[in-house]
């Protein structure tokens, strides 16, 4: 298949696996961002191929996983009543809040929607004027563009039925935050390729400059994230830190200008909370001023719970790099996709579940 | 306001509870109450697009001739939605799964049972369709539909149709021994692309715009199950039908059966590039994706080639492969070489990501 076939072909990952071991004096400890880039590397086992060269400790990246107790139990609350339906993106309608799930919200008669884009929450809401449809907004930079279009749908619509709860995380003060912990162990960064897609990657320069660790934007697929690695380790091995682009068939230097005008015109940077993280300045988005009408938290000001946390996860240690999910006393024991502990072992993008299904036999 | 004020006091509209139209386009709870227009119902849609010598006597019961062999007896139900999606529906699934798990169960499939549990308001034109569809399968696969039943439930207490068969058959020696008998060495073999029906089922319910849209397989396996018997009957341990839970469910259910590892390669998996392009999309895994007329047959040790040979030579299953084979017990029931890197654990597929697919 085009475009994917190329980038997974198998003569040419041993090429580049063989390159990286040469190049490499020592093993190196990268963190990939991304969820996505986490499932690629061990799906295809390149993790495995490359143990004892390269380290790779997997990100905060999954926007499902990160996403607060606090809003999912929200939704949860407002999925309860009959006057509301809640939709959302289908991974995020497994993973639990401190009082379950959304799933397990529309099992006890709840109306919960899976939809594929927000254009069809706001379609829904045209077909239902009798029910409020509330959109939970859950994602990085790549997913808001489309959910403020969603919204700014709604309001030429004049449609009064429709909301969001906004979860939407930024990376790079995620990022921030985690080099600035005195435990991180990264050495160099694989930047999301598809972050970087709609939002270029200018802004990491600043990062790469004060923390002086190489940054190389990197795709998906197999030779694409060989690649990434290879450009981080030959980096490392010569002393130099860089920003690069290993992704320049999707990325380019400034983004997706009208992409980030939509998010401009209706979100705002806004302090957010992360699941497993705790508070992080300016990690997320909120719906500017002039937007409010369309924020569920207004809309339903009542229906906020106070959040039982699970002490037993510990989600942080792995998406900080400090464990490996198998190093979990729970892993694969209490805590599976099936009785998940943590929204890691829940989203389809979790380090957890990604261990869990192609972890070598 | 003021046309409604007009309509209330200018105009009456004689409305007697009791009364019946005499015609009416749609399923009505009348259709269910065992009178007249069930009787029309029955014998004008249902007998008269699915008649044979059985269903004219209209008893309660339909009776019967005696069989040399064994009886096999299945039943499945049919929820889909929608009712009909690009390569099938809901009347052809409907025939074709319970014929399926006669054949790849050994038996000759011979005589169906029908039940529509219908909804108030369903469209009796779309009925006639799904009738016409069910009777086609029926007749494509020399089975019999031989007693049924019409029930109709009040608007909102079904999603238009649901539709229940169950099918006899005859068990023809010699019968596979099935999956508790594999061993070591025996081979795996797919019949065709995998995951087309849960793809089409997805692409036409979500009303996703994919560029090729996927197409259900849904169809018999009859005719490949008879000719793979006919020349390999002796060498084939088991067959399966890889519906819901796709063929990581099958393999999963083998490998519990039999205490053996069963290992597949991705690689020699037959997947459409639509299939394909849908599930990176999507971020599923074709191998937990529904299929509807794609089997899964293991075959001794050596007779996997022969066996394609054999499906390959019939237009239904003409990219059969070899997809694996059967291993001693490893540390995971089932594993997977993908494009790189060491085994995997294959695992189920957890919870549904498509509902109501079949």
């Amino acid at each position: 298949m085009k475009y994917l076939d190329e980038y997974r072909d198998p003569a040419a990952a041993v090429r580049l696996l063989d390159e990286i071991r040469r190049v490499s004096t020592r093993c190196w400890t990268l963190m990939e961002v991304c969820g996505g880039q986490t499932h690629s590397l061990l799906r295809h086992g390149i993790a495995a191929e490359l143990e004892g060269t390269v380290e790779l400790i997997h990100g905060p990246g999954c926007p499902v996983c990160v996403t607060d107790q606090a809003d999912i139990d929200f939704a949860c609350q407002l999925a309860k009543r009959s006057d509301v339906i809640v939709t959302s993106f289908g991974d995020m309608l497994r993973v639990p809040g401190s009082q379950g799930s959304l799933l397990e919200a529309r099992a006890r008669g709840g109306e919960v929607k899976i939809v594929y884009s927000p254009l069809d929450a706001v379609e829904l809401a045209r077909r239902h004027p009798e029910k409020q449809v509330v959109f939970f907004a859950v994602g990085f930079e790549t997913t808001a563009p489309a959910t403020a279009l969603a919204v700014m749908q709604a309001a030429q619509d004049q449609l009064a039925n429709f909301s969001l709860i906004v979860s939407h995380v930024r990376v790079q003060p995620a990022m921030e935050s985690l080099v600035e912990s005195p435990e991180h162990r990264v050495q160099a960064f694989l930047a999301a390729g598809h972050v970087c897609t709609v939002m270029g990657y200018e802004s990491y320069d600043q990062f790469v400059e004060r923390y002086q660790l190489p940054v190389v934007v990197t795709g998906f697929e197999p030779l694409d994230l060989l690649e990434g690695i290879l450009a981080c380790v030959r980096q490392l091995e010569a002393g130099e830190t860089r920003l690069e682009n290993c992704y320049s068939r999707a990325v380019q230097l400034a983004g997706n200008q009208s992409a980030q005008d939509l998010v401009q015109e209706v979100y705002q940077i806004a302090d957010c909370r992360w699941r497993g993280f705790g508070f992080i300045p300016s990690g997320g988005l909120s719906l500017q001023e002039k937007w409010q009408q369309f924020d569920a938290r207004v809309r339903f000001p009542d229906c906020g719970l106070p959040v039982i946390a699970n002490s037993e996860c510990r989600s942080y240690e792995v998406m900080t790099g400090q464990i490996k999910p198998p190093e979990c006393p729970r892993f694969g024991k209490q805590c599976t996709p099936e009785t998940p502990l943590g929204a890691p072992m829940v989203s389809s993008e979790g380090a957890c579940a990604a261990y869990y299904r192609y972890a070598g036999v | 306001m003021e046309n409604q004020q007009q309509n209330m006091t200018g105009s009456w509209q004689l409305n007697c509870p009791v009364s019946i139209p005499a015609e009416t386009d749609c399923v009505t709870l009348a259709h269910g109450e065992g009178g007249r227009l069930s009787r029309k119902l029955i014998q004008e849609r249902i007998i008269s697009a699915l008649k044979n010598e059985f269903l004219e006597t209209a008893d309660d019961a339909a009776r019967l001739p005696r069989l040399e062999g064994p009886l096999a007896l299945t039943t499945d139900s049919f929820v889909v939605s929608p009712l009909f999606f690009p390569g099938g529906d809901i009347g052809s699934l409907a025939i074709y799964g319970t014929v399926n798990d006669l054949a790849v169960n050994g038996a000759r499939p011979l005589w169906l049972t029908l039940s529509l549990i219908l909804e108030e308001g369903f469209p009796l034109v779309v009925l006639d369709r799904v009738l016409l569809s069910l009777a086609e399968a029926a007749r494509s696969t020399a089975v019999k539909i031989v007693a049924g039943d019409t029930k109709v439930v009040p608007r909102g207490a079904a999603d238009g149709l649901f539709i229940n068969t169950a099918g006899a058959g005859e068990l023809i020696e010699p019968v596979p021994p099935g999956p508790a008998f594999l061993k070591e060495g025996d081979e795996l073999v797919v019949s065709g692309p995998i995951g087309q029906h849960g793809m089409a089922v997805l692409a036409a319910r979500e009303q996703l715009q994919f560029d090729p849209l996927p197409q259900s397989d849904c169809g018999s396996l009859l005719n490949s199950v008879t000719q793979l018997r006919e020349r390999i009957g002796d060498r084939i341990c088991c067959l399966r039908d890889a519906t819901r839970g796709g063929v990581a469910a099958v393999l999963q259910e083998w490998a519990e059966s039999s205490g053996l590892t069963l290992s597949i390669d991705e690689r020699a998996i037959p997947v459409t590039s639509g299939v394909r392009g849908m599930s990176e999309l999507l971020g599923l895994d074709p191998l937990h994706i529904a299929n509807e007329g794609t089997m899964l047959i293991a075959v001794r040790e050596g007779a996997g080639q022969e066996a394609v040979s054999v499906l390959q030579s019939l237009s239904e299953t003409a990219d059969a492969r070899v997809i694996g084979s059967v291993k001693t017990r490893g540390l995971v029931p089932v594993t997977v070489k993908r494009t790189l890197g060491p085994e995997q654990p294959l695992h189920d597929p957890l919870g549904s990501p498509l509902p109501r697919i079949c």
